[in-house]
């Protein structure tokens, strides 16, 4: 075979299968070459009859092959028929082991020996070939696999399924038939797999099917002891390393790019990220010219995707120009904002103005695109208030967004972000309430991109999660120190700045300890305690958005307190030398580091002469370091009336979203059982139909789009969240009425009514304020934050406020 | 920090409403004393008609709270038209409190110490009971609180219930062990140890001759008879478990005393001040037809 073909496609995946049949449609004298003996060998290892995807369901088909969601048989016996149909050129069971020369001239070495010739071509290669390791000790112990060929050679067994991406769930769903399967995601969330793959994932979590743990890495697999399962797989929670013994360990952690083969193709890589996709031009050209790639190599793992990259990639290398197939709605997108008149330009606008997203491919950026929303906002138009809750990232496209950080309107310490920068980050970040608000001013345009688009985004690209951490991080210590450091100190005191994270209860320094430098709060809160009498006292409670561990810096001595984190907490850590050389060149500062530190010294004279600690401690115990407006009863006060109930209880429907009795007390303090609208709530992490929400005001609170499957329920760790039926109210006799008796129907309401959650909402939109508070005769129940229960409880103001 | 949270219903919003109960007062005694108004048939002078009408206003504003108490819709925290418009429980029980002290000087005064057998006399012996009934109220509100959480701490009452029953089973096994006469005690203790019980009972909170503190105070008393080894070692866990039965037992009691003091007043002060509307209903309108 020693043919010269206009197009040589390499890879018989979705992508270089819709290449070769529109290639064939098109009676282009073409090749498709297959390292393996058959087409679409990916999904032929599938597992037997698994439903295979067609996301995302918005992008519609471009293909000569048909695709649609259905089972995996029936889908690979269509593309046989149909590539059989178009006559397309396949062989198969031999793979490219070189390329060389230059458009209309390339030499195909394959590994039999025989080479080819073309004058284009089309690498649609994947990544299936370069499968990713777990990377810690006893990685490749017998019973620790990578691939899950059929899922039905497995029952009985105990088996932990690492990687929460589409494979992983997909394999776990399978397994969970006959097995106890353990799924363990690293991330907080469920965001990497298809909305499809979720929802059943979450259907066999709410089943009891399927266990998982979140936030959670591999520390180590080591072999089981003798009559016990074979496997131990230790790992990493955020309460600290668990043990769980298995039969069997399957790692899906996807694959990376090929990347030596491919750049021994004469291709460029952007960057040395393990991800990297190759640099390509819209019409998914390389820098070689006439050598394209499509498909998962190009970032696009898609089936659907590839397929259609599949059919453009012919018809650009034919000179046809083709509207990618998601044209028309991120032309919907761009519709109005002025100087753009095309799709393409506005991509090509977005990546020359931000840097943020400089990395991206305009592939990716499309797909980015989808998900968010542009906005021309008049000037003056607000675009979120100070204190508002909502965490939707904003980035400035052109104009400018003015930022004021103060109460006061028109105030002077108010910034402005430029075209080019973006803004939103620190309650992105921090999940608390936006630190300032944000006016656009003249010729504004916005892109809005949701909470879970742009975690998605953090997550699948490191470069633009660095970024924008290092923006973060300049912005949060010039809020801390003010705008009056010059930029080449600025640029001293954050260099090898390090990003820290710490499970609740975890450490950060320890009291003697030597200063190792300055700690910045950037999500989270901590507790700074010191021994006394052996006993650990907690002296302040410090929230996101402060920093910790100035003191030993000022006065050049070991760490006079320990400083431990009070919810999940990510700090940055500023260098102990830089900061102290900063300090010194700087009076301003020097000032200000001063002034926290003798206030410093005064309260925490205070707090450990109070009874504070112990109530603080208690307090953490309970968790309500990670609340944000919590429900705390004074039992000094408290009548036991639970009027606080009946009126919660009269004003949703029957059913009271709070247990006053129940809950743990701490000398006059009760926590009783209720909402405390975390900072990060854990309510929100698994809801399949998005229906959990938290308003400006920051209530956090469930949709009528509610399904009922109890994942929040599941999620709260603290009972807050009830399963209950609507219940009209029930009539009370007059006797009840006139002394206040409750006859509401116990949470648990007939078996065939459908269920959905219900928590606390804070009474939004009832015009009455908190009703358990309101409510409440004596004015013993009250709602606070841990900020304004720590500075306010017996004058005692250990909140550190760096400004006020 | 609200001062609300700190200060309690008495001192609520820097006592607003006893200081305007306080004016008012002072006013009416002032008026009374200065202005040239007769004590003879003071309720018909201008000035007597103007406390009564004060004072029925007042009633109605008494009966508020507990309707507010009762049914949302007299709590409000929300933004009408730019204006805060802000009422909670706790500012209806302040006022209720302050307005019902008030009141007793400005009926008296109204009534212009003309007494009889009449529905004009019932309806002040009733607002003085019913005020009174308050004042107690009032008291235990007040003090309770405290009380029972120092009785309790962290524990509850079916939390206390559930140890009481472990102890009694523990007891039981104990006894079971020991001669006939010491299991009798035993049993009696588990039988008929009371809680609660009627509300005299629950008032009273403790059960004369308990059976658990009789059981407590007679077995130091067998333990001289039993002198085996073998029981008396029983025996001393026995009097362990029994001891903290009883102070269990005791909590409990309290716990449940205590409860009932601060909620049975309300079964008087609410049928009196029903009673006292209606009362007051009759004299305005023998007032107004027969007067």
């Amino acid at each position: 075979m020693n043919k010269k073909f206009r197009i040589a496609i390499i890879g018989a995946g979705p992508a270089g299968m819709s290449a070769a049949a529109r290639a064939a449609e098109l009676d282009i004298s073409h090749v498709l070459i297959e390292a393996t003996p058959v087409c679409a060998n990916t999904i032929r290892r599938f597992q037997k009859r698994k439903l295979v995807m067609a996301e995302p369901a918005l992008l519609p088909l471009r293909s000569s092959l048909s695709f649609g969601v259905g089972i995996r048989e029936d889908i690979l016996q269509r593309w046989d028929d149909e590539l059989e149909g178009l006559k397309v050129n396949v062989n198969t069971g031999t793979g490219v082991t070189g390329i060389s020369g230059q458009e209309g001239n390339f030499q195909i070495t394959l590994a039999s020996g025989v080479s080819l010739q073309a004058e284009y071509v089309v690498l649609a290669i994947g990544l299936q070939g370069n499968i990713r390791k777990l990377g810690v000790e006893g990685e490749d112990l017998a019973g620790v696999q990578y691939q899950l060929d059929d899922p039905e050679e497995f029952n009985n067994e105990t088996i932990v399924v690492v990687g929460a991406g589409d494979a992983g769930v997909e394999n776990a769903l399978a397994l969970s038939e006959q097995n106890r399967v353990i799924l363990i995601n690293r991330e907080e969330e469920f965001s990497q797999c298809k909305s499809a793959n979720f929802d059943l994932l979450m259907e066999a979590v709410t089943k009891g099917k399927i266990e998982t743990r979140v936030s959670t890495t591999t520390a180590r697999i080591a072999a089981g002891k003798e009559n016990d399962l074979p496997l131990i797989y230790v790992a990493q929670t955020p309460q600290g390393a668990e043990q769980i013994k298995c039969d069997r360990i399957l790692a899906r952690l996807g694959a990376r790019p090929p990347r030596q083969l491919v750049e021994s193709f004469g291709v460029h890589f952007p960057n040395n990220e393990s991800t990297a996709v190759p640099q390509l031009s819209e019409q998914y050209e390389t820098n070689v010219p006439g050598l394209y790639i499509v498909g998962a190599l190009a970032g696009y793992p898609l089936i659907k995707q590839a397929m259609n990259q599949g059919y453009e990639v012919v018809e650009y290398i034919q000179g046809h120009a083709v509207e990618p197939a998601d044209e028309m709605l991120l032309k919907d997108k761009f519709k109005g904002v002025p100087g753009v008149s095309s799709v393409s330009q506005g991509i090509a606008w977005i990546k020359n103005t931000l840097p943020l997203f400089a990395t991206m491919t305009s592939l990716q950026m499309r797909e980015f695109m989808l998900d968010s929303v542009v906005h021309i906002p008049a000037q003056g138009e607000v675009i979120f208030k100070r204190d508002d809750y909502c965490s939707d990232f904003y980035s400035v496209l052109s104009g400018s967004v003015s930022i004021q950080t103060e109460h006061k309107p028109q105030s002077v310490s108010a910034f402005n972000i430029a075209a080019g920068n973006f803004f939103g980050e620190i309650a992105l970040l921090s999940g608390r309430r936006r630190s300032g608000t944000a006016i656009a001013n003249e010729n504004c345009v916005l892109i809005e991109t949701p909470r879970r688009s742009i975690l998605k985004l953090l997550h699948s690209l490191p470069a633009v999660r660095r970024t924008l951490d290092g923006v973060a991080l300049k912005r949060v210590v010039q809020n801390s120190f003010g705008a009056t450091l010059g930029e080449s100190q600025f640029e001293l005191l954050i260099q090898g700045a390090k990003l820290k994270k710490y499970a609740t209860g975890d450490v950060l320094f320890s009291e003697g300890d030597q200063a190792d430098g300055l700690y910045m709060i950037q999500r989270g809160s901590v507790t700074v305690s010191r021994l006394v009498q052996g006993l650990e006292s907690v002296l302040a409670y410090v929230p996101a958005g402060h920093y910790v561990g100035e003191m030993a810096l000022v006065s050049k001595q070991p760490r006079t307190a320990t400083v431990r984190a009070a919810s999940p907490t990510e700090v940055i850590l500023l260098d102990a030398e830089r900061v102290k050389t900063v300090i010194q060149n700087n009076p301003s500062i020097r000032g200000k580091v001063d002034s926290r530190y003798l206030q410093r010294l005064s309260t925490e004279g205070m707090a450990s002469s109070s009874n504070f600690s112990g109530l603080a401690k208690f307090l953490i115990e309970h968790g309500v370091g990670e609340a944000t407006d919590i429900l705390l009863i004074d039992y000094d006060k408290c009548i036991r009336c639970d009027n606080c109930q009946t009126a919660c209880s009269d004003a949703h429907g029957g059913t009271a979203r709070l247990d006053r009795e129940a809950g743990p007390t701490y000398g006059q303090v009760h926590v009783p059982n209720a909402c405390r609208h975390c900072e990060h709530p854990h309510c929100m992490k698994d809801c399949p139909p998005d229906a959990i929400h938290r308003s400006p005001s920051g209530a956090v609170f469930i949709d009528d789009t509610c399904i009922g499957c109890g994942n929040c329920e599941r999620n709260c760790p603290y009972d807050a969240i009830k399963m209950a039926a609507f219940v009209p109210p029930q009539p009370r006799s007059i006797w009840q009425i006139m002394l206040g008796k409750d006859n509401s129907l116990p949470i648990s309401s007939p078996e065939n009514s459908t269920k959905k959650a219900v928590k606390c909402d804070l009474c939004q939109g009832l015009g009455t304020g908190p009703l358990c508070v309101n409510a409440c005769p004596t004015g013993a129940a009250y709602r606070a934050s841990p900020e304004a229960f720590f500075a306010g409880k017996d004058g005692v103001g250990t909140v550190m406020r760096d400004d006020k | 920090m609200n001062d609300s949270r700190i200060s309690g219903f008495l001192a609520y919003k820097n006592s607003r409403y006893f200081k305007f109960v306080s004016a008012l007062v002072i006013l009416a005694i002032l008026s009374d004393a200065l202005l040239p108004v007769g004590w003879e048939s003071f309720g018909g002078t201008w000035l007597g008609y103007t406390l009564g009408i004060i004072s029925a206003l007042i009633v109605l504003l008494l009966m508020g709270y507990g309707v507010a108490k009762r049914r949302g819709g007299f709590i409000k925290d929300t933004n009408v038209a730019g204006f805060r418009l802000r009422s909670t429980l706790q500012g209806w029980l302040s006022s209720h409190v302050y307005m019902g002290t008030g009141l007793i000087i400005l009926a008296t005064l109204h009534s212009g110490f003309q007494f009889g057998w009449n529905v004009h006399t019932l309806s002040y012996i009733l607002m003085l009971l019913a005020t009174i009934s308050g004042f107690y109220g009032a008291y235990v509100y007040l003090r309770y609180p405290q009380l029972i959480s120092q009785n309790m701490g962290d524990e509850t009452l079916t939390g206390l219930r559930r140890k009481i029953a472990e102890c009694d089973e523990v007891a039981r096994e104990h006894a079971l062990g020991l001669p006939d006469e010491i299991n009798v005690l035993v049993t009696t203790a588990r039988k008929e140890t009371r809680l609660g019980g009627s509300l005299l009972h629950q008032l009273r909170g403790y059960q004369g001759s308990c059976p658990t503190s009789f059981a407590v105070n007679q077995l130091p008393v067998l333990a001289k008879k039993y002198t085996e080894i073998s029981q008396t070692k029983l025996m001393r866990d026995l009097y362990t478990v029994l001891l903290q039965k009883e102070k269990l037992v005791l909590r409990a009691r309290r716990e449940i005393m205590l409860k009932a003091r601060m909620q049975f007043w309300l079964y008087l002060h609410v049928p009196l001040s029903i009673a006292l509307l209606a009362a007051l209903f009759a004299h305005v309108v023998a007032i107004l037809f027969y007067w």
